[in-house]
C-alpha cells in the first residue's frame, strides 16, 4: 500500500525541484545574455535596441580585445611553450610517415586494418590508400593525418582525463557539460580567431581550433562510459578493497573502453571535418589543397583533394569504430 | 549442539539506522519525536531503510536475514563492509568499531576481513574466470603467478576445475555464481557476507548450491551472514534467522523457534507453507517409552510388562541405559516357550532409531518400514524416547501456534 503511492510521490517531489531549478537556470541565463547584450552595445554605433538610458559602464568588446592583448603579452612564455610542444608532435608524427616508404606504410595500414577490422575493411583500405597514391596526393595525405593524429591525441590527453573527473563528480560535470554545447554548437569557424591570435599562423593554431571543436565527445563519452558500468560491479570492486586508483583502472576504464573508443572515433571524424578550416590559417596537407581550389574555382582539383579526404575518413572511421567494438564484445553478454 | 563454552561474537550491530535522504541526522530527531515512516517519507521524503537493528553473530555461524524485498536486507548487510554508512548505531567486528576506522583501515578490513557475494553475480566481464577470482588478491598487491595458484585451488574447491581461461559470460547461471564465491573465498575472508547469493538461480540449481556450500563450509571455517527472501532456503541455511520486516527485525530465532512459534502475523504468514516436517525436530514429538526392560531380565518379564502397560513391544536397554533392541509381545512369548531366559539372547540391534534433533521428515522413511515404533537416541546411544505413529502422523499435521506445544 505505501509502496504503491510512495514512489509518484517522490517523483512528484523530484519533478518539482526539478522544474523549480531549471527555470531558475534559464532565467538567469537569459538575464546573463541581456546584461552582456548591454554591455556589448556600444560597439556597433546603429544598436539594434538600446532598451536602457543609460550607457553600459564598459565597452565589452573594446575589453574583450584587451583582455586577449593582456593574456598574449603576459602568458607568451605559456603559449610559445605550447606551440613548440605541439609543433614538435606534429612533425615527428609527419616525419616518421613520410620516412616510411610509401609501400610498406600502405602495407602497415591494411594490416591493420586486417587485425582490427577484419578482410573486408583491409582491401578497402588499401584499394583506398592506393588511389590517394596514385593521384599523387599521398604526401599531402601524410600532412593531413598527422595533423589529425596531434589533434586527436590532444583532444585524448585532454578529454579522457576531463571525462573521468565528470564521471567522478556530478558538480563537475554540471559544470562542464555547458562548455562542450558551446564548443561543439558554436560555428568551428569561431575558433579560428583566438587559435591565430594565441599561435600565429600555421599548422599549430589548425590543431588547436580543430582540438576545440573535436575534443568534445572524447569528454563525454567517456564520462558516459564510465558512469555507465553497472553499480554492482563497482560495488563488488570496493568490497574487495580496491582503491579509487585500482577501482578507476581495473574495473571502470576497461568497462567503459567501447564508449571511450566510440568517443575517439566522433573526435576523429570532427578533426577531419576541420581539415579544411584549418587550411584557412595556413594550415597544410589536404585541406590546403580544397580551400586553393575554391579560391581559384578549380572544381577538378577540389573535388580531387575532397575526394580523398572522404576516402581517408572512411578507412580511418572503419577501423576505429571496430576498436570499439571488440572492446564491446567483453561487456555485451553480460 | 549443545556447545559447553559460549561461542565469541564475531559481528554485533547494535541500534543501528538507516535513512536514505538528503538530511538523514534530523529524519532521526522526527522519528524521536514520534513521526511514523510513512509520515516521514510523505512529508520529508526520506526513506527509513533500516530501523534500530540490533543482533550478534557468533564466529562461525550462520546466521540468516530473511524478509521480503525491500526490507532493507540488503542495507543492513552493507552496513556491515561500510558500502553504506549506518545513519546511527554501532557495528562491531570482533570487537572494533566499523565507523572508528578511516578509509585504509577500511579498505584493510574490506581486503582481509570480510568478503561478499552478490545476488546477480557482479564478475567482471572484462576478465577471465581465474582473474576474477584473482581479484581481491590483486588488490592486495599479490604477484601474479601466486594470486593465480591461490585462486586455482580455490577454483578446484567450488568445482570449476578447467573452466580458469572461459570468459564468466560463457558460464551458466550456476557457475557463475561458483565464481562468485570463488572470488569471496580467495581472500579467505573471516566473514562471508552473502546478499541473496542464490536467489537468481533456477531451484533446482539453487538447491544443489546449497548443498555444495553448507558442504564446503565443512572444509573452511567462515561466519556467515545469508540474506535470502526465500523462507526454506532460509531455514535450511540458518543456526539462527532474523526475519526482517520494513527495516526491523521482527522475529529472531532458530528456524525451529520460527516455524513453531511466529512472532506476528508477518512471520505466521511465511511459514504458513512450510512443511513442519522439514523443520520441527523429533524431540517435539517424541513419547516416554512405554515399556523399557533391560538386557538381564527374562521374557517372562517382558511379557508382563507388556500386558500391563497394554502394548505389543519393548525396547531392551543395557545397564547403560542404552538400546539394545526392541521386542513384541509374541517374540517374547515364543522366547518363553523356547526356555530362553534372558533377554540378551534375543537382542538382534533390530530397534529403528534416530537423534532428537533430526527433522520429523527422517522418521517418516523408517516409521514406513515397521510396525514397530521408532526409538529416539540420545549421542551415547541411551533411550530417550519413542516415536509413535500417531504422534507422527499428528505432528506432520497439527497447526501448531507455539503455545501448545511440549519441548
Ligand atoms: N541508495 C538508496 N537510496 C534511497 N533508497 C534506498 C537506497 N537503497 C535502498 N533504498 C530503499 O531502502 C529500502 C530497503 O532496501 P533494500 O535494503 O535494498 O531492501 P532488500 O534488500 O530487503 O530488498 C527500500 O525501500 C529501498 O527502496
Ligand atoms: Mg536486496
Amino acid at each position: 500500500m505505501t509502496q504503491n503511492s510512495n514512489p509518484p510521490n517522490k517523483l512528484v517531489q523530484k519533478l518539482q525541484r526539478h522544474r523549480k531549478a531549471r527555470w531558475l537556470f534559464w532565467a538567469g541565463t537569459s538575464g546573463l545574455i541581456l546584461l552582456l547584450g548591454w554591455l556589448f552595445s556600444s560597439y556597433y554605433p546603429e544598436s539594434f535596441y538600446p532598451p536602457l538610458a543609460a550607457d553600459p559602464p564598459w565597452n565589452l568588446a573594446f575589453w574583450v580585445s584587451e583582455g586577449m592583448d593582456w593574456l598574449i603579452v603576459n602568458f607568451a612564455v605559456i603559449f610559445d611553450a605550447i606551440k613548440l610542444v605541439t609543433r614538435w608532435v606534429l612533425n615527428s608524427i609527419e616525419d616518421s610517415l613520410l620516412m616510411l616508404h610509401e609501400w610498406s606504410l600502405l602495407a602497415i595500414i591494411v594490416l591493420w586494418a586486417w587485425r582490427l577490422a577484419g578482410r573486408r575493411v583491409a582491401i578497402f583500405s588499401g584499394a583506398a590508400m592506393y588511389f590517394i597514391g596514385m593521384l599523387g596526393l599521398w604526401e599531402l595525405c601524410m600532412s593531413t593525418l598527422a595533423l589529425i593524429a596531434t589533434a586527436v591525441l590532444i583532444s585524448m590527453a585532454m578529454g579522457i582525463p576531463i571525462g573521468i573527473l565528470a564521471a567522478r563528480s556530478d558538480r563537475i560535470n554540471n559544470t562542464i557539460r555547458p562548455v562542450l554545447d558551446v564548443m561543439q554548437t558554436m560555428p568551428a569557424f569561431v575558433y579560428l580567431i583566438p587559435a591565430v591570435m594565441f599561435f600565429g599562423l600555421g599548422n599549430v593554431p589548425g590543431v588547436m581550433a580543430t582540438v576545440i571543436f573535436a575534443a568534445p565527445p572524447a569528454v563525454r563519452l567517456t564520462n558516459l562510459g564510465i558512469r555507465q558500468v553497472p553499480k554492482d560491479l563497482v560495488e563488488a570492486g570496493h568490497t574487495f578493497g580496491s582503491t579509487d586508483f585500482q577501482l578507476l583502472f581495473k574495473v571502470q576504464l576497461p568497462l567503459a573502453l567501447p564508449s571511450i573508443m566510440a568517443g575517439i572515433n566522433q573526435t576523429i571524424m570532427l578533426s577531419l571535418s576541420m581539415v579544411v578550416l584549418a587550411a584557412m590559417i595556413a594550415a597544410g596537407g589536404l585541406g590546403r589543397e580544397v580551400y586553393m581550389a575554391l579560391g581559384q574555382v578549380d572544381i577538378g582539383r577540389g573535388f580531387v583533394a575532397g575526394t580523398t579526404i572522404v576516402l581517408v575518413a572512411m578507412v580511418l572511421d572503419r577501423i576505429t569504430q571496430s576498436l570499439g567494438q571488440r572492446g564491446k564484445r567483453g561487456t555485451s553478454a553480460l | 549442539m549443545s556447545e559447553t563454552e559460549t561461542p565469541r561474537v564475531k559481528i554485533s550491530c547494535r541500534n543501528v539506522w538507516k535513512i536514505f535522504g538528503h538530511d538523514p541526522q534530523n529524519t532521526l530527531n522526527l522519528i524521536q519525536n514520534g513521526m511514523t515512516k510513512e509520515e516521514i517519507l510523505e512529508q520529508t521524503g526520506h526513506i527509513i531503510a533500516v530501523r534500530d537493528i540490533s543482533f550478534d553473530v557468533n564466529e562461525g555461524e550462520i546466521f540468516v536475514i530473511m524478509g521480503l524485498s525491500g526490507s532493507g536486507k540488503s542495507t543492513i548487510i552493507r552496513c556491515l563492509n561500510r558500502l553504506i554508512d549506518p545513519t546511527s548505531g554501532q557495528i562491531f567486528i570482533d570487537d572494533v568499531d566499523l565507523a572508528t576506522m578511516n578509509e585504509t583501515e577500511i579498505r584493510m578490513t574490506r581486503r582481509h576481513q570480510i568478503s561478499m557475494v552478490f545476488q546477480q553475480f557482479a564478475l567482471f566481464p572484462h576478465r577471465s574466470v581465474i582473474d576474477n577470482v584473482a581479484y581481491g588478491l590483486e588488490v592486495q598487491g599479490i604477484p601474479k603467478a601466486e594470486r593465480r595458484e591461490r585462486a586455482w585451488e580455490v577454483l578446484n574447491m567450488v568445482g570449476l576445475k578447467g573452466w580458469e581461461n572461459y570468459h564468466t559470460y560463457e558460464l551458466s547461471g550456476g557457475m557463475q555464481q561458483r565464481v562468485g564465491l570463488a572470488r569471496a573465498l580467495a581472500v579467505d575472508p573471516e566473514i562471508l557476507l552473502m546478499d541473496e547469493a542464490f536467489s537468481a538461480l533456477d531451484p533446482l540449481i539453487r538447491r544443489q548450491m546449497q548443498d555444495e556450500f553448507l558442504n564446503l563450509l565443512t572444509q573452511v571455517h567462515k561466519t556467515i551472514i545469508f540474506i535470502t527472501h526465500d523462507l526454506s532456503e532460509a531455514l535450511k541455511m540458518g543456526e539462527r534467522v532474523a526475519i526482517m520486516k520494513d527495516g526491523l527485525i521482527v522475529q529472531l530465532g532458530s528456524p525451529e523457534e520460527i516455524v513453531i512459534g511466529p512472532a506476528d502475523d508477518y512471520v505466521t504468514e511465511f511459514v504458513r507453507d512450510v512443511p513442519r516436517s522439514k523443520v520441527v525436530p523429533v524431540r517435539n514429538i517424541m513419547k516416554d517409552p512405554a515399556v523399557t526392560l533391560y538386557s538381564w531380565q527374562g521374557p517372562k518379564v517382558a511379557v508382563h510388562e507388556m500386558r500391563q502397560n497394554d502394548v505389543q513391544y519393548a525396547f531392551i536397554l543395557d545397564p547403560g541405559r542404552r538400546l539394545r533392541g526392541v521386542i513384541t509381545r509374541d517374540e517374547a512369548k515364543q522366547a518363553i516357550k523356547d526356555g530362553i531366559t534372558r533377554l540378551s539372547k534375543l537382542v538382534k540391534g533390530n530397534a529403528l532409531q534416530i537423534g532428537p534433533n533430526q527433522p520429523i521428515e527422517e522418521v517418516i522413511p523408517l516409521a514406513a518400514t515397521s510396525d514397530n515404533p521408532v526409538a529416539v537416541i540420545d549421542e551415547d546411544e541411551r533411550l530417550i524416547g519413542e516415536i509413535l505413529r500417531t504422534e507422527l502422523l499428528l505432528g506432520m499435521t497439527r497447526e501448531d501456534n507455539g503455545n501448545d506445544t511440549k519441548q
